[in-house]
């Protein structure tokens, strides 16, 4: 493997306290970023280094950035480590092990946007992670790294982590948004986008824990140097949490547009007991399924757009022979049934009626004209919710019935589960 | 008429009134303010709920409903150990449903209860982002990871002699 970058004070005793982190030489892109830089130039630095956002939409960051309506404030920045996608824990590695690294990318991307407050969003059973950030906030503080007049720049910069309570919708930026002014997690409608009219009403950039990380290192190192890794619409590193069905899973840092087979089989040490590898959902569990055909595809936004699924939060969840399909996809969609905020009709009511044919099915009381009702009802979700959770919900269902419909017609057919003795 | 209630403890109230000043926007505090809330009194009664809208100067209505949104905030009383067993895709693969039939078994109670010593309740809950060192349960504010039936054992025999 080579030499980590994002993860490279994983490991390390202590590596989330202010000293260790400053001893690997942490706390060394910001001052450069204050000194060498003006805030349009360090949108215009990330901006070239292409970095994409890495909470699953891809989005360009600098790009995000420069949305911000001039002149108007204040502005706020919300750090989104709400990870609630299942099969996503990257974010947690990160803030756990490197909390510093997080406020250093932080504090960095709200000189470039003329953010004076800023907010970390964490899930809040992320109790531990929570506890490493306030501590680490609280040492940032106490070097002159957050406060007034950071390292004598005249730029004031307050961070507060704020714990959410159990609810995938606030993963979502308007979801989160709301939750954050202390309301239910419901979407709001875009236009207007969270730049022109975030929190409070105010211009807001939301990211994701591993983009804001990524952000020191595009400062110390370059943009020629981010650009010079993974493809030109995919640059960079990202992290893959893999799991499931293979010998070592967890987190593992590669260049965008590594094959998945790489992925698999030398880093996470193939299929657990040399199974075969029956499905592989690449990217969160909202991203579609695809099958060991696939296992060449380059992981990057386009290539796996290109076969009909995402990239999403790369998290890679490998699911090995004899394993029910059918099984698997009911549970997910017990989880996005769970999960809609229930604002919407398409998504409240089309999530739950999902869940309960594919419990039909499972168990046994499956009927023919129940795969076509199926994707009827995807279709009438598709597009329709009001935010994309409901989106998301699709993904297992249509790409299951895609390359495994002689197994559902088998429950059907056969009125039992085939996996369940 | 009001009813009096006096639930929570000066220092909750104060550190409520902090939280309030530490936002740009008061109302912001409500999520940490119900934790806080929780932590003190446990769960979210119906009194506690009245007197944190009370303090956070919201209707009743209002901190009711975000308090009913969140599944961390638990509107009945728990078990002195609420153990939240995650049976999401990636821990479910590596079978976390037996794991739940273990605990149901070893606490002779179904999922959603309590044990009538009140030490411990059984859930199961969504993904804890931990699916690399899946199976994984949460018990209070610990996760326990790679989980195995023996290992669920020791874990009670531990939380039991506490
Ligand atoms: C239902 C839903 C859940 C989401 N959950 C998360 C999440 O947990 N973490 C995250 O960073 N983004 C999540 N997102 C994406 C955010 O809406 C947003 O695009 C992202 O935080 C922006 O940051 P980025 O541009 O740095 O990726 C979710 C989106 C949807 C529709
Ligand atoms: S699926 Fe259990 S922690 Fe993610």
């Amino acid at each position: 493997m080579a030499e980590p970058i994002l993860l490279r004070n994983v490991g390390v005793p202590d590596s989330h306290t202010i000293e260790v982190y400053m001893q690997r030489g942490g706390y060394q892109a910001l001052p450069k970023a204050l000194k060498e830089y003006e805030p349009a130039a360090l949108v215009d630095l990330v901006k070239r280094s292409g970095l994409r956002g890495r909470g699953g939409a891809g989005f360009p960051a600098g790009v995000k950035w420069s949305f911000l309506p001039k002149g108007v404030y204040p502005r706020y920045l919300v750090c989104n480590a709400d990870e609630g996608e299942p099969g996503t824990f990257k974010d947690r590695v990160l803030i756990e092990h490197d909390p510093h690294g997080l406020i250093e990318g932080i504090i960095i991307s709200c000189y470039a946007c003329e953010v004076n407050t800023a907010f970390i969003y964490i899930r809040g059973e992320y109790e531990f992670g929570a506890r490493r950030l306030e501590q680490a906030v609280q040492e940032a503080y106490a070097h002159g790294f957050l406060g007034k007049n950071i390292l004598g720049s005249g730029f004031n910069l307050d961070l507060i982590v704020h714990r959410g309570a159990g609810a995938y919708i606030c993963g979502e930026e308007t979801g989160l948004l709301t939750s954050l002014e202390g309301d239910r997690g419901h979407p709001k409608l875009k236009p207007p986008f969270p730049a022109s009219e975030g929190l409070y009403r105010k211009p807001t950039v939301i990211n994701n824990v591993e983009t804001l990380f990524n952000v020191p290192f595009i400062v110390e190192r370059g943009a020629e140097w981010y650009t010079s890794m993974g493809t030109e619409k995919s640059p960079g590193l990202k992290l893959f949490c893999i799991s499931g069905h293979v010998n070592k899973p967890g987190v593992y840092e590669l260049p965008l547009a590594t094959p998945l087979r790489t992925l698999i089989y030398d880093y996470a040490g193939g299929p657990l007991e040399g199974k075969p590898i029956k499905a592989i959902i690449p990217g969160g569990s909202s991203t579609p399924m695809i099958t060991p055909e696939n296992l060449d595809v380059p992981l990057d936004y386009e290539s796996l757009a290109a076969i009909g699924t995402m990239l999403g939060s790369g998290a890679v969840i490998v699911i090995g022979e004899g394993t029910c399909i059918v099984r698997t996809v009911e549970r997910l969609a017990e989880f996005y049934r769970h999960e809609s905020c229930g604002k919407c009709i398409p998504c409240r009511e089309g999530t739950d009626w999902l869940y309960k044919i594919l419990h039909r099915i499972e168990h046994g009381a499956g009927r023919e004209e129940d795969l076509p009702l199926l994707l009827d009802i995807c279709s009438n979700i598709g597009g329709k919710s009001f935010c994309p959770l409901g989106d998301a919900a699709l993904g297992p269902v249509r790409s299951s019935i895609a390359h495994f419909r002689d197994e559902y017609l088998q429950h059907i057919r056969d009125k039992r589960c085939p996996y369940q003795d | 008429m009001r009813r009096e209630v006096h639930v929570l403890s000066d220092k909750v109230k104060s550190e409520i009134q902090q939280l309030k000043a530490r936002y740009p926007h008061p109302n912001s505090a409500l999520l940490p303010a119900l934790a806080l809330a929780q932590k003190e009194h446990g769960w979210l009664s119906p009194e506690v709920l009245e007197e944190v809208a009370e303090v956070m100067e919201l209707s009743p209505a209002q901190v009711g409903s975000v308090a009913s949104f969140y599944t961390m905030f638990n509107r009945r009383p728990v078990g002195k150990y609420l153990i939240q067993v995650c049976t999401n895709v990636a821990c479910s693969l590596l079978g976390a449903e037996h794991l739940v039939e273990h605990l149901k078994q070893k606490l002779g109670i179904g999922v959603g209860e309590t044990t009538p010593d009140g030490r411990f309740t059984l859930l199961e809950v969504e993904c804890l982002g931990s699916c690399g060192t899946a199976p994984v349960m949460q018990i209070n504010d610990t996760y326990y990871e790679n989980l195995t039936a023996e290992k669920v054992d020791q874990i009670l025999a531990e939380l039991r002699s506490r």
